[in-house]
């Protein structure tokens, strides 16, 4: 069994370490900084950091204020409240100027839990995505979590990373290098390919095994870059494999599934389906149920790849 | 409308159903409901016009819960009431559960409007009330809002607009329990002088104490009396009220209690 851990925990800890090399570094939250982590950062740096209390908005501006001043911001809070919450301010203030503001939210998805539909942030990939000179990354694991934090501290620019609330199984090992804009294959196959994001990255791993068991060799593609996205990478794969699947924990509707759509219908149409939140808000439920009532899990992934691979040969590949 | 006793037994009853419910669930926030019980209990048996046979009656008050997380307090009055059946109650946050955990309007008899994100709910309450003059009803529309609530921006956006549209079929309290997640208001992010606040943006203002149900009766008679302007009623609360080991505490904000602390709870309840 793989070493658990919750990237919020991973990102806790690195921003001490980045603070330390960082003098510029400054790190604001909204009254969630015992949940995000940035709780951790106050202890050790408590004059770089800024509690601004319940008003996203308003810290978003600050964030660009700060920027300009030649300040490294970054900015945490619950990703619903630090995405939808506070959408113009991020267009406007952050995007359109280009400014180095560091988005870094948690508690991303429906595996949110108990608090429901109001807290589970499944449109977030989507409203990033669509935004001029942002990057958006959602990384796999707690390794993956550490690298990207630092690459976007040491790179100039807005970004938004998006990390979840629960303990995540290791994907990578420290070897791993985290390259933006390019996808890591975690595994070789012929079949199809599997392009993931965040916690459904290790579902894609099972699922694999799964249909290796039933004489399916997949591909595994970790799409912790959604944007920039690897084009040559997605149509590399649908060259050789010939179907593809998309898996994320946000909706069907304009996270990677629509970036992978966009890259294919322009470039290669291929068969492919996404598993994902067929559009619909979330509830509440413990993480694991709703994981697998939305069908954000390897089961459903398995039953896709399927489902693709039948289209796949209608389609006489 | 009840007497004061039996009002008191009433808040009793919810604190103890809010205990129950968020340690069933094991997880909510207890520290913000036990807040404001005294203020929904009372607002919702003595002093709104409802109807639980008729959650959707037209002339009925309304209410908006702004600060969603206490809904425990909320789901457990609207139950006594009649809403729905006390056995939903300990389905509190599970799936397919009519009460979700923050409140959501398509699911819940009696439940207004759905809130969760902080800074939204008052705006709603506003538009309510400036429907209820639009189409010149009797309704009166009553709110809460949180101490840190009150960092959002959008609050005082609704603030100067109630005023502008004098909405004195609006009633808001403030729970002023001095607590949000990472601590004190005041540390946090200062909100005082805030009754000052309010009255600077044209609302009627009251300052009573949130656990007194006589005053609460009282101010919102006021407000009902105060025309040409919204009333807020600046309540002076405990987070964690009438739990010893809850009150004052800001880990109680969103931490359900184990099952001993549950029954220690319960006992003080009695
Ligand atoms: C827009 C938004 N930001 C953050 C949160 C997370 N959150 C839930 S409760 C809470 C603190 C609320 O404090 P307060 O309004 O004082 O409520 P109370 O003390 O009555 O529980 C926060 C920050 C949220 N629900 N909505
Ligand atoms: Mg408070």
């Amino acid at each position: 069994m793989a070493e658990m851990v919750a990237t919020r925990d991973v990102y806790g800890k690195a921003l001490i370490k980045l603070g330390k090399i960082y003098p510029d570094m400054v790190v604001l939250d909204a009254d969630t900084a015992s949940s995000t982590r940035t709780q951790w950062f106050s202890q050790e740096f408590p004059e770089r950091f800024f509690n601004l209390g319940i008003s996203e908005a308003n810290m978003i501006g600050y964030a660009a204020g700060l920027s300009t001043c030649g300040k490294i911001p970054v900015v945490s809070a619950f990703a619903c409240f630090g995405s939808g919450r506070v959408y113009d301010q991020v267009k406007l203030s952050v995007c359109w100027p280009k400014l180095n503001v560091k988005i870094i939210v948690t508690h991303a998805g429906v595996s949110v839990g108990e608090d429901g539909a109001s807290h589970q942030a499944i449109d977030d990939i989507n409203l990033m995505r669509g935004l001029p000179n942002m990057t958006v990354i959602v990384p796999a694991d707690g390794i993956e979590t550490e690298k990207a934090v630092r690459y976007a501290i040491e790179t100039q620019g807005p970004f938004y990373i998006r990390l979840g609330r629960l303990n995540l199984p290791l994907v990578f090992d420290d070897t791993y290098e985290f390259v933006l804009g390019k996808m890591h294959a975690l595994r070789e196959g012929t079949d199809a390919t599997i392009i993931a994001c965040g916690l459904m990255v290790n579902e894609s791993v099972k699922a694999a095994q799964t249909l290796s068991e039933q004489g399916i060799n997949v591909r595994i593609l970790n799409a912790s870059s959604i944007k920039p996205i690897d084009k040559q990478a997605i149509i590399l794969a649908a060259k050789e494999t010939g179907a593809i699947v998309t898996a994320e924990e946000h909706s069907i509707i304009g996270g990677l599934g629509s970036a992978v759509a966009e890259v294919l219908a322009e470039h290669l149409p291929t068969p492919m389906e996404r598993v994902g939140v067929k559009d619909t808000f979330g509830q509440s439920g413990t993480p694991k149920e709703l994981l697998r009532i939305f069908g954000l899990d390897a089961v459903s992934i398995v039953e896709a790849v399927i489902k693709v691979l039948g289209r796949k040969t209608q389609k006489g590949r | 409308m009840e007497d004061i006793i039996n009002l008191k037994e009433r808040a009793k009853e919810v604190r103890r159903l809010v205990i129950n419910m968020i340690t069933e669930a094991n997880s909510g926030h207890p520290g913000g409901s036990l807040s404001m019980t005294d203020i929904i209990t009372t607002l919702y048996f003595s002093i709104m016009n409802h109807s639980a046979a008729n959650p959707a009656w037209e002339e009925r008050d309304r209410f908006v819960l702004s600060k969603g997380h206490a809904c425990p307090a909320y789901y457990a009055v609207l139950s006594l009431c009649g809403y729905f059946p006390a056995s939903e109650l300990l389905k509190l946050r599970k799936l397919g559960s009519i009460l979700q955990g923050h409140p959501d309007s398509k699911v819940t008899p009696g439940v207004d409007f759905s809130t969760g994100s902080l800074g939204q709910g008052l705006s709603a309450a506003c538009g309510m009330a400036l429907a209820g003059k639009i189409d010149k009803k009797d309704y009166r529309v009553y709110a809460i809002i949180g101490d840190g609530e009150s960092q959002e921006g959008q609050i005082w956006e609704a603030a100067m607009s109630a005023a502008h549209f004098k909405l004195d079929n609006l009633c808001v309290f403030l729970d002023c329990n001095k607590l949000q997640i990472d601590g004190k208001v005041e540390d946090i992010m200062n909100i005082e002088p805030v009754i000052d606040k309010w009255k600077a943006f044209g609302w009627n203002t009251i300052q009573i104490d949130g656990h007194s149900i006589e005053e609460i009766i009282e101010a919102a008679g006021i407000a009902h009396k105060t025309k040409g302007k919204p009333t807020m009623i600046v309540a002076d609360t405990i987070k964690g009220k009438c739990v010893s080991f809850m009150e004052g505490k800001v880990c109680f904000h969103g931490t359900a209690p184990n099952r001993e602390q549950e029954q220690q709870a319960l006992r003080e309840l009695e």
